[in-house]
């Protein structure tokens, strides 16, 4: 049993290990390892395609993560109040959202926004008729973010309504009848009670964004975001390059997941 | 917002390809008539996505049954959290693993230098299965392990109790009791699979794709969006059929779904 559980683990990380053992790799050629060195991180830093595409989706990342923090977290508030029937409509939505392969999101998305835009951009010219150019909008970083945005708000509402349903729902009366007003009570009872998950929301929301290829190969226009970066990049061949910006991606996912993690699990064993 | 982009792609469905690409308006039942043009799409997809959640099931479960039931308490929840995190991080990096370790330079070269001959992995239906089995294991490993947890230890000393030999046990009273974690797993996984794109595309090669490669062809590269539009209609279909009759078959024995939370 204890063999199988080590076959299994050594299934999940040898593969993630190789490919950060072999960014260190001193050789040219993608299989042989000839001697360590960092080489291939300066080349794939200096490489001007990457840290654009890195620029990007740290921008998209950062962006629709804060966004849906804000949205998600208000909210998980406001379903609380929300009961019977439609409680139960809302909280499949938020599931189905979370369950939809994310191809599907991103077709639905890209279609929906296109006619969208072809609605609203005849108006923005007749709008702007004397303006040399008019505003018009059209597939890039906006509909990235707003894409993104509403599919990891569905992530922070279920984190965040989780650390609702584990506070003590007394300590909001207490504060009631001491006299708090009711943003008061929210900033100084609730607020600091949830604030793990919504920190570990926005954590998971931003490696959500940062990781996601699916959405944004259809979504981005003519943006480029490290994933979309990688995966054209594959197409040419394996290179020991790909390799270290694959193992820095993997680098930012761990270390935003365990501070999530942590986060999470300190504030749990406390209450 | 979730719903109306749906609707908007079933209008779509009936429409036909503009003429630079896209869509324009119309209204048949062309595009449907149309789908056996990609019949390959949806064939690899109906058999290879069964094949995938069973084959997750059979490695998860062992592993699942290990962490909550014989794991050491004190090393319990941080085996837990080295399932969970690789779920976490990104598929396309680790689907790039696979094709680093079966591609040519790989595995085979191994192989054929212990004198096995020459084997072809990568772009073959083995490569995706592996590919899925390595994306989607922490998604079946989770639920399972919830349900595992819950179940009442007592259960098991009083089958031992009365004198049921282990395997006995084992088979009348915990993969029962079981079942639930193992219907949402394979529900979880299922569905993620009939929309895969990212695995086919990178181990399959182009020679095994799925619907979801067909649906990026059609609305990237020929940008047939009405045609695509009818695709993505019979997949969300075949998807809801499926999962309609594969619910209605475990509810009679499964009883309700443990709820599923991933962090």
């Amino acid at each position: 049993m204890r063999l199988y559980a080590l076959a299994v683990y050594l299934f999940l990380y040898v593969p993630i290990g190789i490919i950060v053992l072999f960014s260190f790799n001193a050789g040219k050629a993608a299989s042989q390892l000839q001697g360590l060195s960092v080489q291939w991180y300066g080349k794939a830093l200096s490489n001007t395609f990457v840290v654009e595409a890195f620029q990007n989706s740290l921008v998209v990342a950062l962006t629709s993560s804060i966004l849906a923090t804000v949205f998600g977290t208000m909210a998980a508030l406001a379903l609380q109040s929300v009961k019977g029937k439609s409680r139960a409509l809302f909280d499949a939505m938020i599931y189905i959202a979370v369950m939809v392969p994310g191809i599907v999101i991103g077709i639905a998305t890209l279609i929906a926004m296109v006619t969208l835009f072809d609605l609203v951009n005849p108006a923005l010219k007749a709008l702007f008729a004397g303006a040399a150019n008019a505003p018009q909008l059209g597939l890039g970083y906006g509909s990235l973010i707003a894409a993104h945005g509403l599919f990891s708000m569905s992530l922070v509402i279920i984190i965040v309504r989780a650390r609702i349903s584990g506070m003590d729902r007394s300590l909001i009366e207490a504060s009631a009848d001491l006299g708090a007003t009711p943003w008061g009570t929210f900033r100084q009872v609730t607020l600091p009670q949830i604030a793990p998950g919504i920190l570990a929301g926005f954590l998971l929301a931003f490696t959500f964004s940062f990781d996601d290829f699916i959405i944004a190969f259809f979504v981005a226009g003519s943006n480029t975001t490290l994933p979309i970066y990688v995966f054209s990049s594959i197409r040419r061949g394996v290179t020991p390059e790909i390799n270290a910006i694959g193992s820095m991606v993997l680098a930012v996912s761990l270390c935003l997941l365990i501070a999530a993690q942590s986060i999470l699990r300190r504030k749990a064993d406390k209450s | 917002m979730l719903v109306l982009p749906l609707i908007v792609v079933f209008v779509f469905s009936f429409g036909e390809r503009g003429p630079a690409g896209g869509y324009a308006p119309a209204f048949s039942f062309d595009n449907f008539l149309n789908l056996g043009a990609r019949w390959a799409a949806f064939k690899n997809t109906m058999v290879l996505a069964p094949i995938g959640t069973l084959a997750c099931l059979l490695i998860a479960y062992p592993l699942a049954y290990f962490l909550a039931v014989r794991a050491s308490p004190k090393w319990q929840t941080m085996l837990l959290i080295l399932v969970i995190v690789p779920f976490w991080t990104s598929i396309l990096i680790r689907s790039y693993a696979w094709i680093f370790l079966l591609g040519g330079k790989g595995l085979p070269s191994l192989i054929a230098a212990m004198g096995l001959g020459h084997i072809q992995l990568i772009n073959t239906p083995f490569a995706v299965l592996v590919g899925i089995v390595y994306g989607y294991l922490p998604l079946m490993v989770f639920p399972i392990y919830v349900s595992l947890e819950r179940l009442d230890k007592r259960l098991l000393e009083a089958a031992s109790d009365l004198g049921a030999p282990p395997m006995n046990t084992f088979l009348t009273v915990t993969l029962p009791l079981s079942m639930p974690g193992v219907a949402t797993g394979c529900m979880l996984v299922f569905i993620l699979l009939m929309g895969e794109f990212l695995i086919p595309a990178m181990l399959g090669g182009g020679k095994v794709f799925f619907v979801g490669n067909a649906l990026v062809d059609l609305f990237v590269q020929s940008r047939n969006w009405a045609f695509g539009s009818a695709v993505a209609v019979a997949l969300v279909l075949v998807m809801l059929i499926t999962v309609t009759a594969y619910m209605r078959f475990t509810r009679r024995w499964a009883g309700g779904r443990d709820d599923i939370s991933l962090m």
